[in-house]
Protein backbone atom coordinates (compact mmCIF):
# COMPACT_ATOMS: atom_id res chain seq x y z
CA UNK A 1 0.00 0.00 0.00
CA UNK A 2 1.42 3.34 -0.97
CA UNK A 3 0.92 6.40 1.19
CA UNK A 4 -2.06 8.71 1.08
CA UNK A 5 -1.37 12.01 -0.65
CA UNK A 6 -1.99 15.72 -0.46
CA UNK A 7 -2.84 17.46 -3.70
CA UNK A 8 -3.58 20.88 -5.14
CA UNK A 9 -6.40 21.09 -7.65
CA UNK A 10 -6.76 23.92 -10.14
CA UNK A 11 -10.37 23.64 -11.26
CA UNK A 12 -12.39 25.65 -13.76
CA UNK A 13 -15.34 27.38 -12.08
CA UNK A 14 -18.11 28.96 -14.13
CA UNK A 15 -21.51 29.79 -12.65
CA UNK A 16 -23.45 29.40 -15.89
CA UNK A 17 -23.19 29.70 -19.64
CA UNK A 18 -23.07 33.51 -19.51
CA UNK A 19 -20.44 33.72 -16.78
CA UNK A 20 -16.86 34.30 -17.90
CA UNK A 21 -15.46 31.70 -15.51
CA UNK A 22 -12.04 31.35 -13.87
CA UNK A 23 -9.73 28.85 -12.23
CA UNK A 24 -9.89 28.24 -8.49
CA UNK A 25 -7.30 26.41 -6.42
CA UNK A 26 -8.27 23.81 -3.85
CA UNK A 27 -6.29 21.65 -1.44
CA UNK A 28 -7.32 18.06 -0.77
CA UNK A 29 -5.51 16.06 1.88
CA UNK A 30 -5.13 12.43 2.79
CA UNK A 31 -6.30 11.09 -0.57
CA UNK A 32 -6.02 7.32 -0.91
CA UNK A 33 -4.23 6.11 -4.04
CA UNK A 34 -7.03 3.57 -4.46
CA UNK A 35 -9.72 6.22 -4.88
CA UNK A 36 -11.01 7.00 -8.32
CA UNK A 37 -10.61 10.54 -9.62
CA UNK A 38 -14.33 11.14 -9.14
CA UNK A 39 -14.21 9.88 -5.57
CA UNK A 40 -11.45 12.39 -4.94
CA UNK A 41 -13.84 15.04 -6.30
CA UNK A 42 -16.54 13.74 -3.95
CA UNK A 43 -14.15 14.30 -1.03
CA UNK A 44 -13.46 17.82 -2.28
CA UNK A 45 -17.16 18.56 -2.71
CA UNK A 46 -17.97 17.27 0.82
CA UNK A 47 -15.29 19.64 2.01
CA UNK A 48 -16.82 22.55 0.07
CA UNK A 49 -20.35 21.76 1.28
CA UNK A 50 -19.21 21.61 4.90
CA UNK A 51 -17.56 25.01 4.42
CA UNK A 52 -20.86 26.31 3.07
CA UNK A 53 -19.51 26.96 -0.45
CA UNK A 54 -20.86 25.80 -3.78
CA UNK A 55 -19.70 22.27 -4.71
CA UNK A 56 -18.06 21.79 -8.11
CA UNK A 57 -20.53 20.62 -10.74
CA UNK A 58 -19.28 17.67 -12.80
CA UNK A 59 -21.03 15.05 -14.91
CA UNK A 60 -21.00 11.38 -13.90
CA UNK A 61 -23.41 8.49 -13.85
CA UNK A 62 -22.28 4.88 -14.12
CA UNK A 63 -18.80 5.29 -12.61
CA UNK A 64 -17.72 2.12 -14.40
CA UNK A 65 -16.66 3.40 -17.80
CA UNK A 66 -19.79 2.72 -19.80
CA UNK A 67 -22.01 5.81 -19.78
CA UNK A 68 -19.53 8.38 -21.07
CA UNK A 69 -20.66 11.21 -18.79
CA UNK A 70 -17.51 11.90 -16.77
CA UNK A 71 -16.01 14.58 -19.00
CA UNK A 72 -12.93 16.04 -17.33
CA UNK A 73 -9.91 17.46 -19.09
CA UNK A 74 -7.12 16.58 -16.67
CA UNK A 75 -3.60 17.97 -16.97
CA UNK A 76 -4.10 18.71 -20.65
CA UNK A 77 -5.71 15.40 -21.61
CA UNK A 78 -9.31 14.18 -21.75
CA UNK A 79 -9.90 11.63 -18.96
CA UNK A 80 -6.39 12.23 -17.67
CA UNK A 81 -3.04 10.57 -18.18
CA UNK A 82 -4.02 6.94 -18.85
CA UNK A 83 -5.04 5.37 -22.14
CA UNK A 84 -8.27 3.54 -22.84
CA UNK A 85 -10.16 4.64 -19.72
CA UNK A 86 -12.69 7.23 -18.62
CA UNK A 87 -12.25 9.67 -15.71
CA UNK A 88 -14.25 7.43 -13.40
CA UNK A 89 -11.79 4.59 -14.11
CA UNK A 90 -8.76 6.76 -13.38
CA UNK A 91 -7.20 6.02 -10.01
CA UNK A 92 -5.36 8.46 -7.80
CA UNK A 93 -2.32 6.18 -7.89
CA UNK A 94 -1.65 7.79 -11.29
CA UNK A 95 -0.65 10.93 -9.37
CA UNK A 96 2.03 11.75 -6.81
CA UNK A 97 1.89 13.40 -3.42
CA UNK A 98 2.22 17.17 -3.81
CA UNK A 99 1.03 17.25 -7.46
CA UNK A 100 -0.98 20.15 -8.82
CA UNK A 101 -3.71 18.84 -11.11
CA UNK A 102 -5.44 21.11 -13.64
CA UNK A 103 -9.06 20.18 -14.36
CA UNK A 104 -10.97 21.86 -17.19
CA UNK A 105 -14.23 21.18 -19.00
CA UNK A 106 -14.28 19.86 -22.60
CA UNK A 107 -13.58 22.89 -24.78
CA UNK A 108 -15.44 23.21 -28.11
CA UNK A 109 -17.92 25.75 -29.42
CA UNK A 110 -20.28 22.84 -30.03
CA UNK A 111 -20.02 21.84 -26.33
CA UNK A 112 -20.95 25.00 -24.39
CA UNK A 113 -20.24 24.97 -20.65
CA UNK A 114 -23.38 24.64 -18.53
CA UNK A 115 -21.69 24.94 -15.16
CA UNK A 116 -18.13 24.38 -13.91
CA UNK A 117 -17.02 21.12 -15.58
CA UNK A 118 -20.41 20.23 -17.05
CA UNK A 119 -20.79 20.78 -20.79
CA UNK A 120 -23.79 20.48 -23.07
CA UNK A 121 -23.23 17.52 -25.40
CA UNK A 122 -26.70 17.50 -27.00
CA UNK A 123 -25.00 18.29 -30.31
CA UNK A 124 -24.18 14.55 -30.35
CA UNK A 125 -27.84 13.70 -29.78
CA UNK A 126 -28.88 15.88 -32.70
CA UNK A 127 -26.35 14.13 -34.93
CA UNK A 128 -27.79 10.75 -33.94
CA UNK A 129 -31.33 12.04 -34.47
CA UNK A 130 -30.35 13.13 -37.97
CA UNK A 131 -29.69 9.56 -39.11
CA UNK A 132 -27.96 7.35 -36.58
CA UNK A 133 -30.74 4.79 -36.50
CA UNK A 134 -32.49 2.22 -38.66
CA UNK A 135 -36.16 2.47 -39.53
CA UNK A 136 -38.14 -0.67 -38.74
CA UNK A 137 -41.82 -1.31 -38.45
CA UNK A 138 -42.90 -2.07 -34.92
CA UNK A 139 -44.02 -5.55 -34.01
CA UNK A 140 -42.21 -8.62 -32.82
CA UNK A 141 -38.48 -8.60 -33.24
CA UNK A 142 -37.28 -10.95 -35.94
CA UNK A 143 -35.36 -14.03 -34.83
CA UNK A 144 -31.75 -12.92 -34.54
CA UNK A 145 -30.38 -15.90 -36.47
CA UNK A 146 -32.56 -15.26 -39.50
CA UNK A 147 -30.17 -12.53 -40.69
CA UNK A 148 -26.74 -14.04 -41.34
CA UNK A 149 -23.86 -11.67 -40.61
CA UNK A 150 -20.22 -12.48 -41.25
CA UNK A 151 -18.01 -12.64 -38.20
CA UNK A 152 -15.73 -9.96 -39.69
CA UNK A 153 -18.58 -7.50 -40.21
CA UNK A 154 -20.06 -8.30 -36.82
CA UNK A 155 -16.71 -7.58 -35.19
CA UNK A 156 -16.23 -4.27 -37.01
CA UNK A 157 -19.76 -3.16 -36.16
CA UNK A 158 -19.32 -4.24 -32.56
CA UNK A 159 -16.02 -2.42 -32.17
CA UNK A 160 -17.63 0.76 -33.53
CA UNK A 161 -20.64 0.29 -31.27
CA UNK A 162 -18.34 0.43 -28.25
CA UNK A 163 -18.38 4.25 -28.56
CA UNK A 164 -19.99 5.68 -25.43
CA UNK A 165 -20.50 9.18 -26.84
CA UNK A 166 -18.27 10.77 -24.22
CA UNK A 167 -16.86 13.46 -26.50
CA UNK A 168 -13.21 12.92 -25.52
CA UNK A 169 -12.42 12.75 -29.25
CA UNK A 170 -13.75 16.29 -29.72
CA UNK A 171 -12.03 17.46 -26.54
CA UNK A 172 -8.65 16.06 -27.60
CA UNK A 173 -8.76 17.19 -31.22
CA UNK A 174 -7.00 20.46 -31.96
CA UNK A 175 -9.83 21.20 -34.40
CA UNK A 176 -12.63 20.14 -32.04
CA UNK A 177 -13.67 17.70 -34.75
CA UNK A 178 -16.35 15.10 -34.07
CA UNK A 179 -15.34 12.78 -36.89
CA UNK A 180 -14.41 9.82 -34.68
CA UNK A 181 -17.72 9.84 -32.84
CA UNK A 182 -19.79 10.33 -35.99
CA UNK A 183 -17.88 7.69 -37.92
CA UNK A 184 -18.30 5.17 -35.09
CA UNK A 185 -22.04 5.80 -35.02
CA UNK A 186 -22.20 5.38 -38.80
CA UNK A 187 -20.07 2.25 -38.94
CA UNK A 188 -21.92 0.39 -36.21
CA UNK A 189 -24.81 0.33 -38.70
CA UNK A 190 -23.16 0.38 -42.11
CA UNK A 191 -21.52 -3.03 -41.61
CA UNK A 192 -24.80 -4.74 -40.77
CA UNK A 193 -27.51 -5.82 -43.20
CA UNK A 194 -30.08 -3.79 -41.24
CA UNK A 195 -28.08 -0.66 -41.86
CA UNK A 196 -27.96 -0.98 -45.66
CA UNK A 197 -31.27 0.54 -46.84
CA UNK A 198 -30.53 3.95 -45.31
CA UNK A 199 -26.75 3.79 -45.53
CA UNK A 200 -26.23 6.60 -48.03
CA UNK A 201 -28.84 8.99 -46.70
CA UNK A 202 -27.59 8.33 -43.17
CA UNK A 203 -24.01 9.38 -43.87
CA UNK A 204 -25.19 12.50 -45.71
CA UNK A 205 -27.59 13.53 -42.96
CA UNK A 206 -25.22 12.89 -40.06
CA UNK A 207 -22.27 14.66 -41.66
CA UNK A 208 -24.53 17.57 -42.55
CA UNK A 209 -25.68 17.84 -38.93
CA UNK A 210 -22.10 17.47 -37.67
CA UNK A 211 -21.03 20.44 -39.80
CA UNK A 212 -24.07 22.46 -38.70
CA UNK A 213 -23.15 21.99 -35.03
CA UNK A 214 -19.84 23.77 -35.63
CA UNK A 215 -17.34 20.97 -35.08
CA UNK A 216 -14.03 21.44 -36.91
CA UNK A 217 -12.69 19.46 -39.87
CA UNK A 218 -10.50 16.41 -39.39
CA UNK A 219 -6.77 16.77 -40.08
CA UNK A 220 -5.96 13.16 -39.26
CA UNK A 221 -3.72 13.92 -36.30
CA UNK A 222 -5.07 10.79 -34.61
CA UNK A 223 -5.43 12.51 -31.22
CA UNK A 224 -9.07 11.38 -31.00
CA UNK A 225 -8.34 7.69 -31.29
CA UNK A 226 -5.33 7.94 -28.98
CA UNK A 227 -7.50 9.52 -26.27
CA UNK A 228 -10.71 7.55 -26.87
CA UNK A 229 -11.57 5.46 -23.80
CA UNK A 230 -12.97 2.77 -26.12
CA UNK A 231 -10.03 2.99 -28.53
CA UNK A 232 -12.27 3.52 -31.55
CA UNK A 233 -10.13 3.08 -34.69
CA UNK A 234 -9.32 5.76 -37.25
CA UNK A 235 -10.37 3.27 -39.92
CA UNK A 236 -13.92 4.30 -39.07
CA UNK A 237 -13.19 7.85 -40.25
CA UNK A 238 -11.81 6.61 -43.57
CA UNK A 239 -14.88 4.37 -44.06
CA UNK A 240 -17.15 7.30 -43.37
CA UNK A 241 -15.23 9.50 -45.83
CA UNK A 242 -15.50 6.75 -48.42
CA UNK A 243 -19.25 6.36 -47.88
CA UNK A 244 -19.74 10.12 -47.87
CA UNK A 245 -17.98 10.51 -51.22
CA UNK A 246 -20.01 7.63 -52.68
CA UNK A 247 -23.24 9.05 -51.26
CA UNK A 248 -22.59 12.34 -53.02
CA UNK A 249 -21.10 11.13 -56.27
CA UNK A 250 -22.65 7.81 -57.22
CA UNK A 251 -25.69 7.24 -55.02
CA UNK A 252 -28.81 7.22 -57.19
CA UNK A 253 -30.95 8.73 -54.42
CA UNK A 254 -28.58 11.67 -54.09
CA UNK B 1 -22.20 20.84 -60.33
CA UNK B 2 -24.90 19.53 -57.99
CA UNK B 3 -23.19 16.24 -57.27
CA UNK B 4 -19.92 17.96 -56.52
CA UNK B 5 -21.11 20.86 -54.38
CA UNK B 6 -20.22 18.74 -51.33
CA UNK B 7 -16.57 19.42 -52.15
CA UNK B 8 -17.05 23.04 -51.17
CA UNK B 9 -19.89 22.81 -48.68
CA UNK B 10 -18.88 20.06 -46.30
CA UNK B 11 -15.85 19.53 -44.08
CA UNK B 12 -15.24 16.10 -45.62
CA UNK B 13 -15.52 17.52 -49.14
CA UNK B 14 -12.97 20.20 -48.33
CA UNK B 15 -10.61 17.51 -47.15
CA UNK B 16 -11.18 15.62 -50.41
CA UNK B 17 -9.90 18.71 -52.23
CA UNK B 18 -6.87 18.88 -49.92
CA UNK B 19 -6.13 15.20 -50.47
CA UNK B 20 -6.51 15.21 -54.26
CA UNK B 21 -4.50 18.40 -54.79
CA UNK B 22 -1.93 17.22 -52.24
CA UNK B 23 -1.39 13.93 -54.10
CA UNK B 24 -1.07 15.79 -57.41
CA UNK B 25 1.62 17.97 -55.83
CA UNK B 26 3.35 14.86 -54.52
CA UNK B 27 3.35 13.43 -58.05
CA UNK B 28 4.76 16.64 -59.46
CA UNK B 29 7.51 16.70 -56.83
CA UNK B 30 8.68 13.23 -57.86
CA UNK B 31 9.16 14.39 -61.46
CA UNK B 32 10.69 17.68 -60.37
CA UNK B 33 13.13 15.90 -58.08
CA UNK B 34 14.09 13.40 -60.78
CA UNK B 35 14.81 16.05 -63.38
CA UNK B 36 16.79 18.20 -60.98
CA UNK B 37 18.80 15.23 -59.76
CA UNK B 38 20.31 15.11 -63.24
CA UNK B 39 22.73 17.77 -62.02
CA UNK B 40 24.40 15.05 -59.95
CA UNK B 41 25.61 13.46 -63.19
CA UNK B 42 28.20 16.22 -62.88
CA UNK B 43 28.51 16.97 -66.56
CA UNK B 44 28.42 20.73 -66.17
CA UNK B 45 24.63 20.62 -66.19
CA UNK B 46 24.42 19.48 -69.78
CA UNK B 47 21.94 16.64 -69.29
CA UNK B 48 19.95 18.73 -66.84
CA UNK B 49 19.76 21.65 -69.28
CA UNK B 50 18.52 19.35 -72.02
CA UNK B 51 15.79 17.99 -69.76
CA UNK B 52 14.84 21.48 -68.59
CA UNK B 53 14.72 22.62 -72.21
CA UNK B 54 12.38 19.74 -73.01
CA UNK B 55 10.12 20.54 -70.04
CA UNK B 56 9.98 24.18 -71.06
CA UNK B 57 8.80 23.48 -74.59
CA UNK B 58 6.67 20.36 -74.37
CA UNK B 59 2.99 21.23 -74.85
CA UNK B 60 1.79 18.48 -72.55
CA UNK B 61 4.12 19.57 -69.76
CA UNK B 62 3.15 23.21 -70.19
CA UNK B 63 -0.55 22.30 -70.03
CA UNK B 64 0.02 20.24 -66.91
CA UNK B 65 1.90 23.18 -65.45
CA UNK B 66 -1.27 25.27 -65.63
CA UNK B 67 -3.25 22.61 -63.75
CA UNK B 68 -0.42 22.27 -61.28
CA UNK B 69 -0.58 25.99 -60.50
CA UNK B 70 -4.35 25.86 -60.14
CA UNK B 71 -3.99 22.83 -57.87
CA UNK B 72 -1.38 24.54 -55.72
CA UNK B 73 -3.50 27.67 -55.37
CA UNK B 74 -6.57 25.61 -54.49
CA UNK B 75 -4.54 23.56 -52.00
CA UNK B 76 -3.10 26.63 -50.32
CA UNK B 77 -6.40 28.57 -50.22
CA UNK B 78 -8.42 25.62 -48.97
CA UNK B 79 -5.65 24.76 -46.48
CA UNK B 80 -5.64 28.27 -45.04
CA UNK B 81 -9.43 28.32 -45.00
CA UNK B 82 -9.50 25.04 -43.04
CA UNK B 83 -6.87 26.24 -40.59
CA UNK B 84 -8.98 29.28 -39.70
CA UNK B 85 -12.20 27.30 -39.59
CA UNK B 86 -10.60 24.73 -37.30
CA UNK B 87 -9.04 27.32 -35.03
CA UNK B 88 -12.41 28.99 -34.55
CA UNK B 89 -14.14 25.70 -33.66
CA UNK B 90 -12.71 26.13 -30.15
CA UNK B 91 -13.11 29.79 -29.17
CA UNK B 92 -12.24 29.25 -25.50
CA UNK B 93 -8.82 27.58 -25.44
CA UNK B 94 -7.51 25.12 -22.88
CA UNK B 95 -5.29 26.40 -20.10
CA UNK B 96 -3.18 23.28 -20.34
CA UNK B 97 -3.16 21.06 -23.44
CA UNK B 98 -0.80 18.12 -23.79
CA UNK B 99 -0.82 17.58 -27.55
CA UNK B 100 2.42 15.61 -27.52
CA UNK B 101 0.67 12.88 -25.53
CA UNK B 102 -1.62 11.96 -28.38
CA UNK B 103 -0.23 13.19 -31.72
CA UNK B 104 2.87 14.21 -33.65
CA UNK B 105 3.75 17.92 -33.60
CA UNK B 106 3.96 18.11 -37.37
CA UNK B 107 0.50 16.62 -37.81
CA UNK B 108 -0.74 19.51 -35.67
CA UNK B 109 1.30 22.09 -37.60
CA UNK B 110 0.23 21.53 -41.22
CA UNK B 111 -0.94 25.13 -41.52
CA UNK B 112 2.36 26.52 -40.28
CA UNK B 113 4.42 24.13 -42.40
CA UNK B 114 2.24 24.89 -45.42
CA UNK B 115 2.64 28.63 -44.91
CA UNK B 116 6.43 28.27 -44.70
CA UNK B 117 6.24 26.23 -47.88
CA UNK B 118 4.16 28.89 -49.59
CA UNK B 119 6.65 31.63 -48.67
CA UNK B 120 9.49 29.45 -49.87
CA UNK B 121 7.65 28.67 -53.11
CA UNK B 122 7.14 32.34 -53.91
CA UNK B 123 10.89 32.91 -53.62
CA UNK B 124 11.65 29.70 -55.48
CA UNK B 125 9.33 30.52 -58.37
CA UNK B 126 10.87 33.96 -58.62
CA UNK B 127 14.36 32.43 -58.74
CA UNK B 128 13.72 29.87 -61.45
CA UNK B 129 10.26 29.73 -62.94
CA UNK B 130 10.06 33.47 -63.52
CA UNK B 131 13.53 33.63 -65.00
CA UNK B 132 13.16 30.60 -67.24
CA UNK B 133 9.59 31.13 -68.42
CA UNK B 134 8.90 34.83 -68.35
CA UNK B 135 12.20 36.43 -69.23
CA UNK B 136 14.34 36.11 -72.33
CA UNK B 137 17.47 35.32 -70.36
CA UNK B 138 17.44 31.58 -70.92
CA UNK B 139 15.53 31.23 -74.18
CA UNK B 140 17.88 33.72 -75.81
CA UNK B 141 20.79 31.47 -74.89
CA UNK B 142 22.55 34.06 -72.75
CA UNK B 143 22.34 31.75 -69.80
CA UNK B 144 21.26 28.21 -68.96
CA UNK B 145 19.02 27.08 -66.12
CA UNK B 146 22.03 25.32 -64.64
CA UNK B 147 24.00 28.55 -64.82
CA UNK B 148 21.13 30.33 -63.15
CA UNK B 149 21.15 27.73 -60.37
CA UNK B 150 24.85 28.24 -59.72
CA UNK B 151 24.33 31.97 -59.56
CA UNK B 152 21.39 31.76 -57.14
CA UNK B 153 23.05 29.28 -54.83
CA UNK B 154 26.28 31.23 -54.61
CA UNK B 155 24.52 33.12 -51.83
CA UNK B 156 24.71 31.17 -48.55
CA UNK B 157 21.58 32.88 -47.19
CA UNK B 158 19.58 31.59 -50.15
CA UNK B 159 20.98 28.10 -49.53
CA UNK B 160 19.89 28.32 -45.88
CA UNK B 161 16.38 29.46 -46.88
CA UNK B 162 16.10 26.58 -49.33
CA UNK B 163 17.09 24.10 -46.66
CA UNK B 164 14.50 25.49 -44.26
CA UNK B 165 11.94 25.25 -47.08
CA UNK B 166 12.88 21.63 -47.69
CA UNK B 167 12.64 20.76 -43.98
CA UNK B 168 9.13 22.22 -43.95
CA UNK B 169 8.35 20.10 -46.98
CA UNK B 170 9.70 16.98 -45.29
CA UNK B 171 7.47 17.38 -42.25
CA UNK B 172 4.48 18.52 -44.34
CA UNK B 173 4.77 15.31 -46.33
CA UNK B 174 5.54 13.02 -43.40
CA UNK B 175 2.04 13.74 -42.20
CA UNK B 176 0.43 14.76 -45.48
CA UNK B 177 1.22 11.75 -47.65
CA UNK B 178 -0.59 9.17 -45.55
CA UNK B 179 -3.18 11.70 -44.39
CA UNK B 180 -4.34 12.28 -47.96
CA UNK B 181 -5.30 8.62 -48.33
CA UNK B 182 -7.21 8.67 -45.06
CA UNK B 183 -9.06 11.82 -46.20
CA UNK B 184 -10.02 10.13 -49.44
CA UNK B 185 -11.39 7.13 -47.58
CA UNK B 186 -8.58 4.64 -48.10
CA UNK B 187 -7.56 2.86 -44.92
CA UNK B 188 -7.30 -0.90 -44.86
CA UNK B 189 -4.91 -3.24 -43.15
CA UNK B 190 -4.09 -4.74 -46.56
CA UNK B 191 -2.42 -1.61 -47.95
CA UNK B 192 -2.26 1.14 -45.31
CA UNK B 193 1.01 -0.11 -43.79
CA UNK B 194 2.49 0.08 -47.30
CA UNK B 195 1.15 3.62 -47.87
CA UNK B 196 2.61 4.70 -44.54
CA UNK B 197 6.08 3.32 -45.14
CA UNK B 198 6.12 4.44 -48.77
CA UNK B 199 5.09 7.94 -47.68
CA UNK B 200 7.77 7.97 -45.01
CA UNK B 201 10.57 7.02 -47.38
CA UNK B 202 9.24 9.22 -50.18
CA UNK B 203 9.28 12.24 -47.84
CA UNK B 204 12.75 11.49 -46.51
CA UNK B 205 14.43 10.68 -49.82
CA UNK B 206 12.91 13.51 -51.80
CA UNK B 207 13.77 16.02 -49.07
CA UNK B 208 17.37 14.88 -48.79
CA UNK B 209 17.82 15.11 -52.56
CA UNK B 210 16.26 18.57 -52.68
CA UNK B 211 18.37 19.76 -49.75
CA UNK B 212 21.62 18.47 -51.22
CA UNK B 213 21.08 20.30 -54.57
CA UNK B 214 21.65 23.88 -53.34
CA UNK B 215 24.40 22.68 -51.00
CA UNK B 216 26.19 20.81 -53.77
CA UNK B 217 26.09 23.82 -56.06
CA UNK B 218 27.16 26.19 -53.32
CA UNK B 219 30.08 24.06 -52.20
CA UNK B 220 31.06 23.17 -55.75
CA UNK B 221 30.44 19.43 -55.39
CA UNK B 222 28.86 19.62 -58.82
CA UNK B 223 30.29 22.06 -61.30
C1 LIG C 1 4.79 21.24 -52.87
C2 LIG C 1 3.93 21.64 -52.08
C3 LIG C 1 2.92 20.84 -51.28
C4 LIG C 1 2.66 19.50 -51.22
C5 LIG C 1 3.35 18.39 -51.96
C6 LIG C 1 1.58 19.33 -50.27
C7 LIG C 1 1.01 18.12 -49.93
C8 LIG C 1 0.01 17.95 -49.01
C9 LIG C 1 -0.65 16.73 -48.71
C10 LIG C 1 -0.39 15.39 -49.39
C11 LIG C 1 -1.56 16.98 -47.73
C12 LIG C 1 -2.50 15.98 -47.07
C13 LIG C 1 -3.91 16.20 -47.51
C14 LIG C 1 -4.91 15.55 -46.60
O1 LIG C 1 -4.66 15.40 -45.41
O2 LIG C 1 -5.97 15.19 -47.09
C15 LIG C 1 -1.47 18.36 -47.41
C16 LIG C 1 -2.22 19.00 -46.43
C17 LIG C 1 -2.15 20.33 -46.15
N1 LIG C 1 -1.47 21.29 -46.87
FE1 LIG C 1 -0.12 20.92 -48.30
N2 LIG C 1 1.21 20.55 -49.78
C18 LIG C 1 2.00 21.50 -50.39
C19 LIG C 1 1.95 22.85 -50.22
C20 LIG C 1 1.14 23.50 -49.34
C21 LIG C 1 1.05 24.93 -49.24
C22 LIG C 1 1.82 25.95 -50.09
C23 LIG C 1 0.16 25.19 -48.26
C24 LIG C 1 -0.19 26.60 -47.90
C25 LIG C 1 -0.72 27.11 -46.96
C26 LIG C 1 -0.33 23.91 -47.73
C27 LIG C 1 -1.22 23.74 -46.70
C28 LIG C 1 -1.70 22.52 -46.27
C29 LIG C 1 -2.55 22.33 -45.12
C30 LIG C 1 -3.06 23.42 -44.19
C31 LIG C 1 -2.83 20.96 -45.06
C32 LIG C 1 -3.66 20.27 -44.00
C33 LIG C 1 -5.06 20.22 -44.46
C34 LIG C 1 -5.90 19.41 -43.57
O3 LIG C 1 -5.47 18.35 -43.12
O4 LIG C 1 -7.04 19.83 -43.33
N3 LIG C 1 0.28 22.91 -48.42
N4 LIG C 1 -0.51 18.95 -48.20
S1 LIG D 1 -15.34 7.89 -30.35
FE1 LIG D 1 -14.38 7.44 -28.34
S2 LIG D 1 -13.86 9.46 -27.55
FE2 LIG D 1 -15.34 9.81 -29.17
S3 LIG D 1 -17.33 9.85 -28.18
FE3 LIG D 1 -17.00 7.72 -28.82
S4 LIG D 1 -16.06 6.72 -27.05
FE4 LIG D 1 -15.88 8.93 -26.69
S1 LIG E 1 -19.25 7.98 -15.12
FE1 LIG E 1 -19.95 6.64 -16.69
S2 LIG E 1 -18.20 6.45 -17.94
FE2 LIG E 1 -17.44 7.59 -16.25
Amino acid sequence: MSENMNLTLKVWRQRNNKDKGKFEDFKVNDISPDMSFLEMFDVLNEQLISQGSDPIAFDHDCREGICGMCSMYINGRPHGPKEGITTCQLHMRSFKDGDTIVVEPWRANAFPVIKDLVVDRTAFDRIIAAGGFISVNTGNAQDGNSIPISKIDADIAFAAAACIGCGACVAACKNASAMLFVSAKINQLSHLPQGQPERMQRVRAMVHQMDKEGFGACTNTGACSAECPKEISLVNIASMNCDYIKANVIDSNG
Amino acid sequence: MGAFSFLLNSTIGKKVIMGVTGICLVGFLAVHCFVNSLIFVNDGGELFNTAAEFMAHNVLIRTMEIFLFLGLILHALQGINLVFKNMSARKVKYYKQDGAANSKWYSRSMGLLGTLLLLFLILHLKHFWYVSRLTEEISSGDDTLFGEMKEVFANPIVVAIYIIGVISLAYHLLHGFQSAFQSLGFNHKKYTPFIKSFGFWYSIIISILFAVMPLALHLGWVK
